[in-house]
């Protein structure tokens, strides 16, 4: 398979946020933590969010690897900041889905700059790598809404 | 008598993996320590031990028995040969490095190894030289000691007299190692261990890949390699051990080929090797090895070291003058083999590897199972080009142009 060319990777946008990602630094007042890895390359983050009434107030991460699991987490959590756990789930599984490949998801405006990731699906032994963030993301839902009901 | 030059131009038509383009250019191998590509001679020999003589081995009265058992045994006295065993008995065919160091670390350790007993291993090891002592120690309560590394990733061997103890019953150690390239001084070290009568275990997966060995110069008591990182099929590797300690050891794996005898309550071992040998083994995988051996030799070990020792030279000279670069391993091409790990700027390795896929060139990037290497120069990662006999220089211009890329897009 021919891959496609690098600068639908590589764009500006995901290399700014490589080097001066957003919300990287420890919560100190944490509802759930979740650490996710991908032993295969070594990609890494824990995500930390505080949640207050079905709201995620805050959310910060700590990791390490590759220009897109950085990029694409500290584009994540810019979003996830005041975000209702509704529609945090709403832009997982939206953005899951354009990583699929999926040409309606990419077009939807709720994932903004999200949006400049759509090129790694194109890239498939990089998908994993756009989607460690949003991996931790679903796995802290779930934590959390089972903690909620026990 | 081998030459003492090779012609890499020549040695690349005999690998059809080499011929094809990856995004539109001709491809660049440089993940050999992965596993290296594969000569025709070592496919033909797949196909025609398939099409001809295919049957199972030390088995059969028939006549495709007879051929395959002939051909199989063939290739455990060339696999002998090659590093030097005593006799071909002394051969374990295995699935690879891997399974030849679970093999030891499971049927002599756990008889040999007790609680307060001390496995000596290196920070450098592979994963794969790590966790089956990780395992032993755990099932028989032993302490694993690590021999520490220098900032250009070589042993630290002052601390050696401290590390070797008369509870130290076994130190495994690699030859090469596939992170950084270091060559390893085994020898010294196997001297030492044995002064405490100590086993000695060497991973050889990226040793006996690229030089001549002898096992018995070496002064060791085990050997593990595979046949995949040297121009042989996946699936297949060998243990090489000193007749008298295999034949102490208990088997390793119970099934059909091992027995002698078989009873309702006792049964009774196969001799050396096939006692270690249970099940139908990878029968086309160990001739395909043979057939490798064969290719190597042809070709000549000397000249493949000599030309990869250019080589290495050359991409030391070139990837110095890259802007931004580490180098991680021992400075010297003297001390190192023929693979050099490497970050570039802030560039991550995926990062760089993906760019220089799509230039054609194929590296690796990632904790080459080597994390403990790794955590040593504090990064989890680094790229890897690793150089084998039917490289160019050509090839390493082209990894230059790749990194240029990386850096142009790392900018």
């Amino acid at each position: 398979m021919e891959t496609p060319p690098l600068s639908s990777l590589y764009q500006q946008l995901i290399l700014e946020h490589y080097r001066n990602p957003r919300n990287k630094a420890e919560l100190e007042e944490k509802s759930v933590e979740i650490h996710m890895a991908n032993p295969v390359c070594g990609d890494e983050v824990r995500l930390q969010l505080r949640i207050q009434d079905d709201q995620i107030e805050e959310a910060k991460f700590v990791g390490q690897g590759c220009s897109i699991s950085q990029a694409a987490i500290s584009m994540m959590t810019t979003l996830l900041q005041g975000c209702s756990l509704a529609d945090a789930k709403i832009l997982a599984e939206c953005f899951t889905k354009m990583m699929q490949g999926d040409p309606d998801a990419a077009k939807d405006k709720r994932l903004k700059d999200l949006r400049v990731l759509q090129g790694v699906s194109k890239f498939p032994v990089r998908i994993k790598c756009a989607l460690i963030g949003f991996d931790a993301l679903q796995e802290a839902l779930k934590t959390h809404a089972r903690e909620e009901t026990s | 008598m081998t030459t003492a030059t090779l012609d890499p131009a020549t040695i690349r038509r005999e690998f059809p993996a080499l011929e094809q383009s990856i995004n539109g250019r001709p491809l660049v191998y440089l993940d050999n320590a992965a596993t290296s590509q594969k000569p025709r001679v070592v496919l033909d020999a797949l196909q025609a031990y398939y099409e001809n003589d295919n049957a199972n081995v030390h088995r059969g009265i028939h006549e495709l028995s007879r051929r395959a058992t002939v051909a199989y045994e063939e290739s455990r006295a060339k696999v002998a040969g090659w590093v030097g065993a005593a006799e071909p008995s002394e051969i374990v065919w295995t699935r690879g490095t891997t399974e030849a160091i679970n093999l030891v670390s499971t049927a002599w350790g756990l008889d040999n190894v007790g609680e307060g007993d001390e496995i000596l291993i290196s920070v450098l090891e592979h994963h794969s030289n790590i966790i089956p002592w990780q395992l032993l120690a755990r099932r028989t309560g032993a302490v694993i000691k690590y021999i520490e590394l220098d900032e250009q990733g070589r042993w630290i061997l002052d601390e050696l007299p401290r590390l070797l103890t008369d509870r130290t019953k076994v130190v495994a150690i690699s030859h090469v190692s596939n992170a950084l390239g270091t060559v390893n001084p085994v020898k010294r070290v196997a001297a030492a261990a044995h002064e405490v009568g100590a086993l000695v275990l060497v991973d050889g997966a990226q040793g006996a890949v690229h030089m001549k060995v002898d096992v018995q110069e070496l002064g060791v008591d085990c050997y593990a390699f595979s046949g995949h990182k040297m121009c042989g099929p996946t699936g297949i590797g060998a243990l090489w051990a000193r007749r008298d300690l295999l034949d102490s050891m208990e088997p390793y794996q119970g099934g059909g080929e091992m027995i002698h005898f078989v009873g309702r309550d006792e049964s009774s071992w196969a001799t050396v090797p096939h006692k270690f040998e249970a099940g139908t083994p990878n029968i086309a995988g160990a001739i395909g090895m043979g057939t490798a051996i064969d290719f190597l030799s042809g070709v000549g070990m000397d000249a493949i070291a000599k030309h990869e020792h250019e080589l290495l030279e050359y991409a030391l000279e070139r990837m110095n003058a890259v802007d931004g670069i580490r180098i991680y391993g021992p400075q010297s091409p003297d001390e190192h083999s023929a693979l050099i790990s490497f970050t570039l700027g802030d560039a991550h390795p995926h990062d760089i590897s993906t760019i220089l896929d799509s230039e054609g060139i194929a590296v690796r990037a990632g904790h080459h199972c080597a994390q403990l290497a790794m955590q040593h120069f504090g990064i989890s990662a680094t790229a890897r080009a690793s150089i084998y006999l039917y490289n160019t220089e050509s090839d390493i211009d082209r990894l230059i142009e790749g990194l240029e890329q990386v850096q142009g897009i790392f900018a």
